[in-house]
């Protein structure tokens, strides 16, 4: 399971910030079993951003976000609402941002973390597209993560590495990560988010949450350990 | 005066770079640094070049600086995470080594020990951040340190980068991030150079243009299809297959480029590669 948490609340408002018509996009996966982006959370956002001035153009809750094929084809009923928007608030995992954000030509925004449970693919398995670091920053990046994308990982714009839009690691194959969020963010108008100032990752939210490891599970492997040195 | 100063009062300065050896044997380093020494402003030293595991930038920084040399210090942040790079950034310091280039790094897997785990904890612009920090007196964690340095610090740029904006808004990020001086990747056409030199003028920051020596034309070639941001145009090629010495044509190549393009910009970083005895040829013959 990809286990997700909500940003907080200032978080999700800042990245709306200047925009006043939303599109809201819900899982029925793995976000509903964790409550961040099951149908009751989706409305209750709806509710919340009225509150904050903000037009909800519609909604939808998809059964599998991070499955791109689907996402494409379920999304094609809300065309209208979605084009009449500024932005998608896409209340699931990082591979479900990024899956809506293959398929919509509008920016996307994270409302939620993916926590670290070792990476998962979801059901877009043709590559690594999360690495679940609990700092979601897909909306910096035009809905493409510079984690996975990036060779380097780097999170502040390309080196000097790219040849034709190919980074040099493996120039045959792999996309420079950052030539798809410039051309992206190009695309959307939203150039101004790789001005940002310069972004530092707090490693320590790749590891798991403590409430996370102690399963049942985890409980009895400790159980087992600790009968082994008895 | 020092680099910094130079720079500030305008003077056309010279740098080049010294790659240090694998292994200690360090006579080869000396021998080129007594012929650079008086002929240039700077020399950087490289920091693991291309990835490939050698005697360390700060070590050769620290030698250069008792040849009489002033050196500038590549760091890259492919090898140390952010404890690593702050420490040696004092230890740095505490040499007497102020100017600090700050550069992402090359990938592990270009380079001769493709198993080792590439690090980037850091990037170029955050590296420059946190040598900011560092000399307001923090750390990255906002600890206080018992005395703060002083850096003057630099960063890359590519001015043939295609397309060129990325590489632009990032050079604006490395200003706002602390860069007072720019070095560029190799430029071999004044004519784009003079286009990028255009667009970066509201900078307002020194900027070196990179000269790289070229040794041979099936070097040129090579670089044309495998080093990003780097065009030799075929003209300049087809000079160096005609010419019969070959380091001769290079040297005058060179020259040619710096007397094209020096008044474009505030200096020249000349990188030799492997013919660092000819750099004092170089600036010779461009009457520097």
């Amino acid at each position: 399971m990809l286990v997700s948490e909500l940003k907080p609340w200032q978080e999700i408002l800042g990245y709306l910030e200047g925009e006043s018509k939303v599109f809201l996009l819900g899982c029925k996966g793995c976000a509903e079993a964790c409550q961040t982006g099951g149908e009751a959370q989706v409305l209750e956002m709806k509710q919340k951003l009225e509150r904050e001035g903000k037009a909800i153009t519609g909604y939808s809750v998809i059964d599998f976000l991070c499955d791109r094929a689907l996402v494409k084809m379920r999304l094609k009923a809300h065309e209208e609402e979605i084009m009449a928007a500024d932005s998608l608030l896409v209340m699931t995992c990082g591979i479900g941002v990024q899956a809506t954000s293959a398929v919509v030509d509008k920016a996307t925004h994270p409302a939620c973390n993916t926590i670290n449970l070792g990476g998962a693919r979801g059901e877009w398995r043709g590559s690594e597209r999360c690495r679940e670091c609990g700092d979601c920053l897909l909306d910096m990046t035009g809905g493409i993560c510079p984690l996975t994308a990036c060779s380097k990982g780097l999170l502040n714009g390309p080196c000097g590495g790219a040849k034709n839009g190919k980074c040099e690691v493996e120039p045959q194959v792999r996309d420079c990560g950052w030539h798809l969020i410039y051309e992206r963010l190009k695309r959307l108008g939203r150039l101004d988010r790789m001005k940002a100032p310069a972004t530092f990752k707090d490693y320590r939210r790749m590891e798991p949450p403590v409430h996370l490891r102690s399963t049942i599970m985890w409980a009895l492997e400790q159980e087992e350990k600790e009968a082994a040195v008895r | 005066m020092i680099l910094k100063e130079k720079l500030a009062s305008g003077k056309f300065v010279v740098t080049t770079e010294i790659g240090p050896p694998k292994g200690v044997d360090i006579q080869e380093m000396r021998e080129s640094a007594e012929l650079l020494r008086g002929k240039v402003d700077a020399a950087n030293i490289t920091d693991q070049q291309s990835s490939v595991m050698r005697l360390g930038s700060l070590a050769g920084c620290s030698l250069l600086k008792g040849w009489g040399i002033e050196p500038v210090f590549q760091m890259t942040c492919r090898d140390r995470n952010r404890i690593a790079l702050q420490s040696d950034l004092l230890n740095a310091y505490v040499f007497g080594i102020e100017n600090v280039l700050c550069l992402t790094g090359d990938h592990v897997f270009l380079g001769d020990h493709p198993e080792a785990k590439p690090v980037f904890d850091l990037d170029s612009i955050s590296l420059l951040r946190a040598a900011k920090t560092l000399e307001q007196g923090q750390d990255l964690a906002k600890k206080e340190l018992k005395g703060a340095p002083r850096f003057f610090l630099g960063a890359s740029v590519t001015p043939g980068a295609d397309p060129l904006e990325p590489q632009i808004i990032k050079m604006e990020k490395k200003i706002k991030a602390g860069a007072q001086f720019f070095q560029t990747q190799a430029v071999y056409e004044s004519k784009r150079f003079e286009q990028f030199m255009q667009a970066v003028k509201p900078f307002n920051v020194p900027i070196l243009v990179g000269i790289v020596l070229l040794r041979s034309a099936a070097m040129a070639r090579f670089m044309n299809k495998n080093v990003a941001g780097i065009f030799v145009p075929e003209s300049l090629i087809e000079e160096l297959e005609k010419a019969e010495s070959k380091a001769k044509k290079s040297v005058e190549i060179a020259a040619r480029l710096i007397n094209e393009m020096k008044h474009m910009c505030q200096g020249v970083h000349i990188m030799a590669i492997g013919w660092e005895k000819r750099v004092p040829e170089v600036i010779e013959a461009a009457g520097l």
